[in-house]
Protein backbone atom coordinates (compact mmCIF):
# COMPACT_ATOMS: atom_id res chain seq x y z
CA UNK A 1 0.00 0.00 0.00
CA UNK A 2 1.49 3.31 -1.06
CA UNK A 3 1.29 6.65 0.67
CA UNK A 4 0.91 9.32 -1.97
CA UNK A 5 1.30 13.03 -1.49
CA UNK A 6 -1.46 14.92 -3.29
CA UNK A 7 -0.04 18.36 -4.16
CA UNK A 8 -3.27 19.90 -2.83
CA UNK A 9 -4.27 17.64 0.10
CA UNK A 10 -1.02 16.23 1.44
CA UNK A 11 -0.16 12.61 2.17
CA UNK A 12 -3.05 10.19 1.71
CA UNK A 13 -3.62 6.47 1.33
CA UNK A 14 -3.23 4.96 -2.14
CA UNK A 15 -6.82 3.68 -2.13
CA UNK A 16 -7.98 7.29 -2.52
CA UNK A 17 -6.18 7.55 -5.87
CA UNK A 18 -6.38 6.23 -9.38
CA UNK A 19 -3.44 6.03 -11.74
CA UNK A 20 -4.00 7.10 -15.34
CA UNK A 21 -0.79 5.98 -16.98
CA UNK A 22 2.18 7.67 -18.55
CA UNK A 23 2.40 11.46 -18.15
CA UNK A 24 3.71 14.18 -20.46
CA UNK A 25 2.21 12.74 -23.63
CA UNK A 26 1.24 15.78 -25.63
CA UNK A 27 -1.86 15.53 -27.77
CA UNK A 28 -0.87 16.15 -31.40
CA UNK A 29 -1.82 19.59 -32.61
CA UNK A 30 -2.50 18.34 -36.14
CA UNK A 31 -4.61 15.18 -35.74
CA UNK A 32 -6.00 15.49 -39.29
CA UNK A 33 -2.60 15.06 -40.88
CA UNK A 34 -1.26 12.22 -38.69
CA UNK A 35 -0.48 8.88 -40.28
CA UNK A 36 -1.91 5.66 -38.76
CA UNK A 37 1.52 4.98 -37.31
CA UNK A 38 1.72 8.34 -35.58
CA UNK A 39 -1.86 8.22 -34.32
CA UNK A 40 -1.51 4.63 -33.02
CA UNK A 41 1.75 5.56 -31.37
CA UNK A 42 0.12 8.51 -29.60
CA UNK A 43 -2.93 6.55 -28.44
CA UNK A 44 -1.58 3.11 -27.58
CA UNK A 45 2.21 2.78 -27.53
CA UNK A 46 3.89 3.44 -24.18
CA UNK A 47 7.39 3.54 -22.72
CA UNK A 48 6.50 1.19 -19.83
CA UNK A 49 9.97 1.52 -18.24
CA UNK A 50 11.43 -0.68 -15.52
CA UNK A 51 12.56 2.06 -13.15
CA UNK A 52 11.74 5.75 -13.20
CA UNK A 53 8.25 6.42 -14.56
CA UNK A 54 6.42 9.72 -14.92
CA UNK A 55 2.71 9.12 -14.56
CA UNK A 56 -0.63 10.80 -14.04
CA UNK A 57 -2.67 10.26 -10.88
CA UNK A 58 -6.09 11.44 -9.86
CA UNK A 59 -7.13 12.00 -6.25
CA UNK A 60 -10.45 10.42 -7.19
CA UNK A 61 -11.76 9.84 -3.66
CA UNK A 62 -10.41 13.14 -2.37
CA UNK A 63 -10.19 16.52 -4.03
CA UNK A 64 -10.70 14.85 -7.46
CA UNK A 65 -7.87 16.85 -8.96
CA UNK A 66 -5.18 15.43 -11.20
CA UNK A 67 -1.43 15.61 -10.72
CA UNK A 68 1.76 13.95 -11.89
CA UNK A 69 4.13 11.67 -10.03
CA UNK A 70 7.65 10.41 -10.62
CA UNK A 71 7.77 6.86 -9.26
CA UNK A 72 10.15 3.94 -9.51
CA UNK A 73 8.22 0.97 -10.93
CA UNK A 74 10.51 -1.56 -9.24
CA UNK A 75 10.74 -0.16 -5.72
CA UNK A 76 7.50 1.90 -5.77
CA UNK A 77 9.50 4.81 -4.34
CA UNK A 78 7.77 8.07 -5.20
CA UNK A 79 10.42 10.69 -5.94
CA UNK A 80 8.06 13.59 -6.39
CA UNK A 81 4.47 14.60 -7.02
CA UNK A 82 3.74 17.84 -8.81
CA UNK A 83 0.85 19.79 -10.25
CA UNK A 84 -0.14 19.47 -13.91
CA UNK A 85 1.62 22.06 -15.98
CA UNK A 86 4.61 22.12 -13.65
CA UNK A 87 7.97 21.37 -15.19
CA UNK A 88 8.86 17.67 -15.21
CA UNK A 89 11.45 17.25 -12.43
CA UNK A 90 14.79 15.80 -13.46
CA UNK A 91 15.49 12.81 -11.27
CA UNK A 92 18.58 10.68 -11.06
CA UNK A 93 17.41 7.15 -10.47
CA UNK B 1 14.95 -39.90 -23.63
CA UNK B 2 13.61 -42.80 -21.61
CA UNK B 3 9.86 -42.86 -21.93
CA UNK B 4 7.75 -42.70 -18.79
CA UNK B 5 5.34 -45.62 -18.47
CA UNK B 6 3.96 -48.02 -15.91
CA UNK B 7 6.90 -50.31 -16.72
CA UNK B 8 9.54 -47.62 -16.16
CA UNK B 9 7.83 -46.79 -12.89
CA UNK B 10 7.94 -50.45 -11.80
CA UNK B 11 11.56 -50.84 -12.94
CA UNK B 12 12.68 -47.75 -11.04
CA UNK B 13 10.73 -48.59 -7.94
CA UNK B 14 12.74 -51.81 -7.69
CA UNK B 15 15.91 -49.63 -7.66
CA UNK B 16 14.52 -47.30 -5.00
CA UNK B 17 14.12 -44.58 -7.66
CA UNK B 18 17.88 -44.04 -7.83
CA UNK B 19 18.24 -44.31 -11.59
CA UNK B 20 15.74 -41.87 -13.07
CA UNK B 21 17.21 -40.06 -16.03
CA UNK B 22 17.55 -36.29 -15.76
CA UNK B 23 14.54 -34.74 -17.44
CA UNK B 24 16.64 -32.30 -19.47
CA UNK B 25 20.29 -31.38 -19.99
CA UNK B 26 22.13 -28.30 -18.75
CA UNK B 27 24.15 -27.42 -21.86
CA UNK B 28 26.50 -24.50 -22.36
CA UNK B 29 25.33 -22.16 -25.09
CA UNK B 30 26.64 -22.84 -28.60
CA UNK B 31 28.02 -20.02 -30.73
CA UNK B 32 25.03 -19.85 -32.97
CA UNK B 33 21.53 -21.24 -33.31
CA UNK B 34 18.94 -21.20 -36.07
CA UNK B 35 16.41 -19.87 -33.58
CA UNK B 36 16.92 -18.38 -30.13
CA UNK B 37 13.83 -18.20 -27.95
CA UNK B 38 14.10 -15.65 -25.16
CA UNK B 39 12.08 -16.78 -22.17
CA UNK B 40 11.81 -20.28 -20.71
CA UNK B 41 8.23 -20.19 -19.52
CA UNK B 42 5.44 -22.37 -20.84
CA UNK B 43 4.94 -20.37 -24.04
CA UNK B 44 8.66 -20.22 -24.84
CA UNK B 45 9.27 -23.90 -24.18
CA UNK B 46 6.15 -24.81 -26.17
CA UNK B 47 7.46 -22.71 -29.05
CA UNK B 48 10.77 -24.58 -28.96
CA UNK B 49 8.97 -27.93 -28.77
CA UNK B 50 6.77 -27.26 -31.81
CA UNK B 51 9.72 -25.79 -33.74
CA UNK B 52 11.51 -29.09 -33.28
CA UNK B 53 8.53 -31.38 -33.66
CA UNK B 54 6.47 -29.79 -36.41
CA UNK B 55 8.85 -27.42 -38.21
CA UNK B 56 11.97 -29.58 -38.28
CA UNK B 57 14.14 -26.91 -36.66
CA UNK B 58 16.09 -28.48 -33.81
CA UNK B 59 19.08 -26.14 -33.64
CA UNK B 60 17.19 -24.06 -31.10
CA UNK B 61 18.09 -22.50 -27.75
CA UNK B 62 15.69 -21.40 -25.06
CA UNK B 63 17.35 -18.72 -22.95
CA UNK B 64 15.95 -18.17 -19.48
CA UNK B 65 17.00 -15.52 -16.96
CA UNK B 66 16.12 -17.65 -13.93
CA UNK B 67 14.90 -21.21 -13.98
CA UNK B 68 12.34 -22.61 -16.39
CA UNK B 69 8.76 -22.10 -15.34
CA UNK B 70 9.88 -19.78 -12.53
CA UNK B 71 8.07 -16.73 -13.84
CA UNK B 72 4.39 -16.36 -14.52
CA UNK B 73 4.13 -20.02 -15.54
CA UNK B 74 4.52 -20.81 -11.84
CA UNK B 75 2.36 -17.95 -10.62
CA UNK B 76 -0.95 -18.32 -12.44
CA UNK B 77 -4.15 -19.97 -11.23
CA UNK B 78 -3.88 -22.84 -13.76
CA UNK B 79 -7.24 -22.28 -15.41
CA UNK B 80 -7.83 -23.52 -18.96
CA UNK B 81 -10.80 -22.43 -21.10
CA UNK B 82 -11.65 -21.13 -24.55
CA UNK B 83 -14.93 -19.26 -23.99
CA UNK B 84 -14.07 -15.99 -25.70
CA UNK B 85 -16.29 -13.58 -27.59
CA UNK B 86 -14.44 -12.83 -30.81
CA UNK B 87 -13.63 -15.19 -33.68
CA UNK B 88 -9.90 -14.40 -33.52
CA UNK B 89 -9.78 -15.26 -29.81
CA UNK B 90 -11.87 -18.39 -30.31
CA UNK B 91 -9.36 -19.39 -32.99
CA UNK B 92 -6.27 -19.29 -30.82
CA UNK B 93 -7.76 -20.34 -27.47
CA UNK B 94 -9.73 -23.25 -28.95
CA UNK B 95 -6.63 -24.33 -30.87
CA UNK B 96 -4.90 -24.40 -27.49
CA UNK B 97 -7.71 -26.28 -25.77
CA UNK B 98 -7.66 -29.00 -28.45
CA UNK B 99 -3.91 -29.39 -27.90
CA UNK B 100 -4.43 -29.49 -24.10
CA UNK B 101 -6.76 -32.47 -24.51
CA UNK B 102 -3.95 -34.73 -25.79
CA UNK B 103 -0.98 -32.92 -24.30
CA UNK B 104 -0.02 -35.49 -21.66
CA UNK B 105 0.11 -38.24 -24.31
CA UNK B 106 1.87 -35.98 -26.79
CA UNK B 107 4.62 -34.99 -24.33
CA UNK B 108 4.75 -38.33 -22.49
CA UNK B 109 4.43 -36.22 -19.35
CA UNK B 110 1.40 -35.94 -17.11
CA UNK B 111 0.34 -32.30 -17.18
CA UNK B 112 -2.71 -33.24 -15.08
CA UNK B 113 -5.11 -31.58 -17.50
CA UNK B 114 -8.47 -31.80 -15.80
CA UNK B 115 -11.47 -30.65 -17.86
CA UNK B 116 -13.64 -30.39 -14.78
CA UNK B 117 -15.98 -27.71 -16.10
CA UNK B 118 -15.78 -23.99 -15.76
CA UNK B 119 -18.58 -21.74 -14.55
CA UNK B 120 -18.80 -18.04 -15.21
CA UNK B 121 -21.35 -16.49 -12.84
CA UNK B 122 -23.67 -13.63 -13.71
CA UNK B 123 -24.67 -11.36 -10.83
CA UNK B 124 -26.73 -8.64 -12.45
CA UNK B 125 -28.68 -7.76 -15.58
CA UNK B 126 -25.58 -6.56 -17.38
CA UNK B 127 -23.78 -9.82 -16.62
CA UNK B 128 -26.77 -11.78 -17.95
CA UNK B 129 -26.68 -9.81 -21.18
CA UNK B 130 -22.92 -10.27 -21.43
CA UNK B 131 -23.04 -14.05 -21.00
CA UNK B 132 -26.00 -14.18 -23.38
CA UNK B 133 -24.08 -12.43 -26.10
CA UNK B 134 -20.81 -14.22 -25.45
CA UNK B 135 -22.38 -17.64 -24.88
CA UNK B 136 -24.12 -17.53 -28.24
CA UNK B 137 -21.02 -16.21 -29.98
CA UNK B 138 -19.03 -19.11 -28.51
CA UNK B 139 -21.61 -21.62 -29.74
CA UNK B 140 -21.52 -20.11 -33.22
CA UNK B 141 -17.79 -20.81 -33.20
CA UNK B 142 -18.51 -24.48 -32.46
CA UNK B 143 -17.20 -24.32 -28.92
CA UNK B 144 -19.09 -25.86 -26.00
CA UNK B 145 -21.05 -23.42 -23.91
CA UNK B 146 -24.19 -23.85 -21.83
CA UNK B 147 -26.44 -21.46 -19.96
CA UNK B 148 -27.27 -22.49 -16.42
CA UNK B 149 -30.04 -21.36 -14.11
CA UNK B 150 -29.24 -20.54 -10.47
CA UNK B 151 -30.71 -23.92 -9.49
CA UNK B 152 -28.32 -25.68 -11.88
CA UNK B 153 -25.42 -23.69 -10.41
CA UNK B 154 -26.51 -24.83 -6.95
CA UNK B 155 -26.45 -28.43 -8.17
CA UNK B 156 -22.81 -28.07 -9.23
CA UNK B 157 -21.73 -26.03 -6.22
CA UNK B 158 -24.13 -26.98 -3.40
CA UNK B 159 -22.59 -24.64 -0.82
CA UNK B 160 -22.83 -21.49 -2.92
CA UNK B 161 -24.86 -18.63 -1.45
CA UNK B 162 -27.21 -17.64 -4.28
CA UNK B 163 -29.09 -14.94 -2.39
CA UNK B 164 -26.35 -12.69 -1.15
CA UNK B 165 -25.01 -9.23 -1.83
CA UNK B 166 -24.00 -10.57 -5.23
CA UNK B 167 -27.03 -12.69 -6.20
CA UNK B 168 -26.37 -15.41 -8.75
CA UNK B 169 -28.80 -14.88 -11.64
CA UNK B 170 -27.31 -17.41 -14.02
CA UNK B 171 -24.06 -18.76 -15.34
CA UNK B 172 -22.19 -19.79 -18.44
CA UNK B 173 -20.66 -23.25 -18.32
CA UNK B 174 -17.82 -24.53 -20.47
CA UNK B 175 -17.74 -28.27 -19.67
CA UNK B 176 -14.38 -28.76 -21.45
CA UNK B 177 -12.71 -26.02 -19.42
CA UNK B 178 -10.78 -26.82 -16.28
CA UNK B 179 -7.28 -26.78 -14.90
CA UNK B 180 -3.82 -28.20 -15.56
CA UNK B 181 -0.68 -28.50 -13.45
CA UNK B 182 1.27 -25.37 -14.40
CA UNK B 183 4.76 -26.56 -13.39
CA UNK B 184 4.27 -29.84 -15.22
CA UNK B 185 3.48 -27.95 -18.42
CA UNK B 186 6.87 -26.22 -18.34
CA UNK B 187 8.68 -29.39 -17.35
CA UNK B 188 6.87 -31.55 -19.90
CA UNK B 189 7.61 -29.19 -22.78
CA UNK B 190 11.22 -28.75 -21.61
CA UNK B 191 11.83 -32.49 -21.42
CA UNK B 192 10.24 -33.21 -24.79
CA UNK B 193 12.01 -30.30 -26.51
CA UNK B 194 15.34 -31.24 -24.95
CA UNK B 195 14.94 -34.80 -26.22
CA UNK B 196 14.74 -33.45 -29.77
CA UNK B 197 17.96 -31.45 -29.36
CA UNK B 198 16.76 -28.08 -28.09
CA UNK B 199 19.25 -26.48 -25.70
CA UNK B 200 17.60 -25.09 -22.58
CA UNK B 201 19.96 -22.55 -21.07
CA UNK B 202 18.98 -21.39 -17.60
CA UNK B 203 20.42 -18.59 -15.46
CA UNK B 204 21.23 -16.71 -18.62
CA UNK B 205 19.87 -13.19 -18.87
CA UNK B 206 19.51 -11.36 -22.16
CA UNK B 207 21.19 -7.96 -21.88
CA UNK B 208 20.91 -6.79 -25.48
CA UNK B 209 20.46 -7.72 -29.11
CA UNK B 210 22.93 -7.70 -31.97
CA UNK B 211 21.23 -5.89 -34.79
CA UNK B 212 22.88 -5.20 -38.16
CA UNK B 213 21.11 -3.45 -41.03
CA UNK B 214 17.90 -3.61 -39.03
CA UNK B 215 18.21 -7.41 -38.89
CA UNK B 216 18.81 -9.30 -35.68
CA UNK B 217 21.90 -11.51 -35.73
CA UNK B 218 22.14 -12.58 -32.13
CA UNK B 219 21.60 -11.89 -28.47
CA UNK B 220 23.97 -10.58 -25.83
CA UNK B 221 23.58 -12.47 -22.58
CA UNK B 222 25.08 -12.73 -19.13
CA UNK B 223 26.83 -15.86 -20.47
CA UNK B 224 28.24 -14.20 -23.55
CA UNK B 225 27.17 -13.48 -27.06
CA UNK B 226 24.99 -16.01 -28.88
CA UNK B 227 24.39 -15.83 -32.61
CA UNK B 228 20.89 -16.37 -33.96
CA UNK B 229 19.37 -16.43 -37.42
CA UNK B 230 15.99 -15.70 -35.86
CA UNK B 231 14.94 -14.53 -32.40
CA UNK B 232 11.58 -15.12 -30.76
CA UNK B 233 10.89 -13.16 -27.58
CA UNK B 234 8.36 -14.94 -25.42
CA UNK B 235 8.53 -13.18 -22.09
CA UNK B 236 5.84 -12.16 -19.66
CA UNK B 237 6.33 -9.10 -17.51
CA UNK B 238 9.36 -7.80 -19.38
CA UNK B 239 8.43 -7.54 -23.05
CA UNK B 240 8.67 -3.74 -23.02
CA UNK B 241 12.17 -4.01 -21.54
CA UNK B 242 13.24 -6.36 -24.35
CA UNK B 243 11.57 -4.20 -27.00
CA UNK B 244 13.44 -1.22 -25.59
CA UNK B 245 16.72 -3.10 -26.09
CA UNK B 246 15.73 -3.70 -29.69
CA UNK B 247 14.82 -0.06 -30.20
CA UNK B 248 11.02 0.00 -30.48
CA UNK B 249 8.01 0.37 -28.22
CA UNK B 250 5.02 -1.90 -27.60
CA UNK B 251 1.40 -0.98 -26.84
CA UNK B 252 1.77 -2.54 -23.41
CA UNK B 253 1.77 -1.60 -19.75
CA UNK B 254 2.98 -3.94 -17.02
CA UNK B 255 0.99 -4.33 -13.81
CA UNK B 256 1.00 -6.74 -10.85
CA UNK B 257 -1.62 -9.47 -10.70
CA UNK B 258 -2.13 -11.37 -7.46
CA UNK B 259 -3.30 -14.80 -6.42
CA UNK B 260 -3.53 -16.71 -3.18
CA UNK B 261 -4.03 -20.28 -1.98
CA UNK B 262 -5.54 -21.65 1.19
CA UNK B 263 -4.56 -24.49 3.44
CA UNK B 264 -5.43 -27.85 1.82
CA UNK B 265 -8.84 -29.31 2.61
CA UNK B 266 -10.80 -32.36 1.50
CA UNK B 267 -12.34 -32.21 -1.99
CA UNK B 268 -15.29 -29.85 -1.95
CA UNK B 269 -15.20 -27.86 -5.20
CA UNK B 270 -14.97 -29.98 -8.34
CA UNK B 271 -15.22 -27.24 -10.96
CA UNK B 272 -13.76 -23.81 -11.61
CA UNK B 273 -15.99 -20.87 -10.68
CA UNK B 274 -15.27 -17.45 -12.13
CA UNK B 275 -17.06 -14.33 -11.19
CA UNK B 276 -15.99 -11.41 -13.29
CA UNK B 277 -18.06 -8.58 -11.91
CA UNK B 278 -17.00 -9.17 -8.30
CA UNK B 279 -13.36 -9.92 -9.09
CA UNK B 280 -13.18 -13.45 -7.73
CA UNK B 281 -12.35 -16.75 -9.23
CA UNK B 282 -11.78 -19.95 -7.39
CA UNK B 283 -10.93 -23.59 -7.89
CA UNK B 284 -9.52 -26.40 -5.80
CA UNK B 285 -6.17 -27.93 -6.67
CA UNK B 286 -5.63 -31.67 -6.57
CA UNK B 287 -3.60 -31.07 -3.40
CA UNK B 288 -6.76 -29.65 -1.84
CA UNK B 289 -5.84 -25.99 -1.69
CA UNK B 290 -8.35 -23.41 -2.77
CA UNK B 291 -6.74 -21.38 -5.54
CA UNK B 292 -8.07 -17.83 -5.68
CA UNK B 293 -7.29 -15.33 -8.39
CA UNK B 294 -7.37 -11.67 -7.46
CA UNK B 295 -7.45 -8.54 -9.54
CA UNK B 296 -4.59 -6.49 -10.88
CA UNK B 297 -3.24 -3.24 -9.52
CA UNK B 298 -4.05 -0.36 -11.80
CA UNK B 299 -0.63 1.23 -12.01
CA UNK B 300 2.56 0.21 -13.80
CA UNK B 301 4.86 -1.92 -11.72
CA UNK B 302 7.69 -4.42 -11.97
CA UNK B 303 7.78 -4.98 -8.22
CA UNK B 304 6.15 -8.46 -8.29
CA UNK B 305 3.93 -7.53 -5.39
CA UNK B 306 0.46 -6.09 -5.33
CA UNK B 307 -1.62 -3.99 -2.98
CA UNK B 308 -3.42 -5.37 0.05
CA UNK B 309 -6.68 -3.68 -0.89
CA UNK B 310 -6.82 -5.80 -4.06
CA UNK B 311 -6.67 -8.96 -1.93
CA UNK B 312 -9.41 -7.60 0.31
CA UNK B 313 -11.61 -6.83 -2.69
CA UNK B 314 -11.25 -10.42 -3.84
CA UNK B 315 -11.59 -12.24 -0.54
CA UNK B 316 -14.70 -10.23 0.43
CA UNK B 317 -16.86 -11.55 -2.44
CA UNK B 318 -15.42 -15.06 -2.04
CA UNK B 319 -16.61 -15.15 1.57
CA UNK B 320 -19.96 -13.64 0.57
CA UNK B 321 -20.54 -16.22 -2.17
CA UNK B 322 -19.08 -19.16 -0.22
CA UNK B 323 -19.67 -18.56 3.51
CA UNK B 324 -18.33 -22.06 4.16
CA UNK B 325 -14.83 -20.76 3.32
CA UNK B 326 -14.99 -17.85 5.76
CA UNK B 327 -12.65 -19.45 8.29
CA UNK B 328 -10.15 -20.83 5.81
CA UNK B 329 -6.56 -19.81 6.39
CA UNK B 330 -4.65 -18.50 3.40
CA UNK B 331 -1.21 -20.07 3.18
CA UNK B 332 0.43 -18.14 0.37
CA UNK B 333 -0.17 -14.96 -1.54
CA UNK B 334 1.95 -13.65 -4.39
CA UNK B 335 2.06 -11.31 -7.33
CA UNK B 336 3.35 -11.62 -10.86
CA UNK B 337 3.88 -8.93 -13.45
CA UNK B 338 1.52 -9.17 -16.41
CA UNK B 339 1.89 -7.30 -19.69
CA UNK B 340 -1.48 -5.83 -20.53
CA UNK B 341 -2.63 -4.50 -23.88
CA UNK B 342 -5.46 -2.03 -24.24
CA UNK B 343 -7.75 -4.56 -25.96
CA UNK B 344 -6.84 -7.38 -23.54
CA UNK B 345 -5.71 -9.58 -26.42
CA UNK B 346 -2.17 -10.86 -26.84
CA UNK B 347 0.46 -9.79 -29.33
CA UNK B 348 2.01 -12.35 -31.68
CA UNK B 349 3.87 -10.36 -34.22
CA UNK B 350 6.67 -9.53 -36.56
CA UNK B 351 8.51 -6.46 -35.34
CA UNK B 352 10.28 -3.44 -36.84
CA UNK B 353 13.49 -5.53 -36.62
CA UNK B 354 13.84 -8.23 -39.29
CA UNK B 355 13.88 -11.86 -38.11
CA UNK B 356 12.77 -10.80 -34.65
CA UNK B 357 9.36 -11.95 -33.45
CA UNK B 358 7.44 -11.20 -30.27
CA UNK B 359 4.86 -13.33 -28.47
CA UNK B 360 3.71 -11.30 -25.49
CA UNK B 361 0.96 -9.22 -23.97
CA UNK B 362 -1.02 -12.19 -22.68
CA UNK B 363 -2.04 -10.02 -19.77
CA UNK B 364 -3.97 -11.66 -16.99
CA UNK B 365 -4.74 -14.93 -18.79
CA UNK B 366 -1.95 -16.50 -20.82
CA UNK B 367 -1.59 -19.89 -19.18
CA UNK B 368 -4.64 -21.39 -20.88
CA UNK B 369 -3.20 -20.57 -24.30
CA UNK B 370 0.23 -22.12 -23.72
CA UNK B 371 0.06 -25.00 -26.25
CA UNK B 372 -1.77 -23.02 -28.95
CA UNK B 373 0.40 -19.96 -28.53
CA UNK B 374 3.60 -21.98 -28.75
CA UNK B 375 2.27 -23.94 -31.71
CA UNK B 376 1.25 -21.04 -33.94
CA UNK B 377 4.25 -18.94 -32.88
CA UNK B 378 6.63 -21.77 -33.80
CA UNK B 379 5.10 -22.01 -37.26
CA UNK B 380 5.26 -18.22 -37.62
CA UNK B 381 8.94 -18.06 -36.67
CA UNK B 382 9.79 -21.03 -38.90
CA UNK B 383 8.00 -19.57 -41.95
CA UNK B 384 9.05 -16.00 -41.28
CA UNK B 385 5.42 -15.09 -41.74
CA UNK B 386 2.61 -15.18 -39.23
CA UNK B 387 0.44 -18.31 -38.94
CA UNK B 388 -3.20 -17.55 -39.96
CA UNK B 389 -4.39 -18.01 -36.35
CA UNK B 390 -1.70 -15.59 -35.10
CA UNK B 391 -2.08 -13.06 -37.90
CA UNK B 392 -4.84 -10.91 -36.30
CA UNK B 393 -2.73 -10.48 -33.14
CA UNK B 394 -0.08 -8.31 -34.81
CA UNK B 395 1.26 -5.32 -32.88
CA UNK B 396 0.32 -3.22 -35.90
CA UNK B 397 -3.38 -3.67 -35.18
CA UNK B 398 -2.93 -0.73 -32.83
CA UNK B 399 -2.09 1.37 -35.86
CA UNK B 400 -4.76 0.01 -38.20
CA UNK B 401 -7.46 0.05 -35.52
CA UNK B 402 -8.36 -3.65 -35.94
CA UNK B 403 -8.40 -4.28 -32.21
CA UNK B 404 -9.67 -7.52 -30.71
CA UNK B 405 -11.51 -5.93 -27.84
CA UNK B 406 -11.85 -8.95 -25.61
CA UNK B 407 -13.57 -8.10 -22.34
CA UNK B 408 -13.66 -11.81 -21.58
CA UNK B 409 -9.88 -12.08 -21.58
CA UNK B 410 -9.78 -12.39 -17.83
CA UNK B 411 -12.30 -13.17 -15.17
CA UNK B 412 -11.51 -9.83 -13.60
CA UNK B 413 -13.38 -6.73 -14.61
CA UNK B 414 -11.30 -4.16 -16.41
Amino acid sequence: MLLIECPWCGVRDQTEFHCHGEAHIARPLNPDSLSDEEWGSYVFFRNNPKGLHYERWEHSHGCRRWFNAARDTVTDHIYATYKPGAVKPEIES
Amino acid sequence: MNRYSIFSLLRNSVNYHQDWQRAWRYPDPKREYDVVIVGGGGHGLATAYYLAKECGITNVAVIEKGWIGGGNTGRNTTIVRSNYLYDESAGIYEHALKLWENLSQDLNYNVMFSPRGLLHLAHNVHDMQEIGRRGNAIRLNGIDSQFLTPAQVKEMVPFINLECRYPVMGALLQPRGGTARHDAVAWGYARAADAMGVDIIQNCEVTGFKIENNTVTGVETSRGSIGAKKVGCVVAGHCSVLADMAGFRLPIESVPLQALVSEPIKPILDCVVMSGSVHAYISQSDKGELVIGAGSDLYNSYSQRGSFDVIEETVGPVVELYPIFSRMKMLRQWGGIVDVTVDRSPILTKTPVNNMFFNCGWGTGGFKATPGSGNVFAHSVARGDMHPIAEPFSMYRFNSGALIDEGAAAAVAH
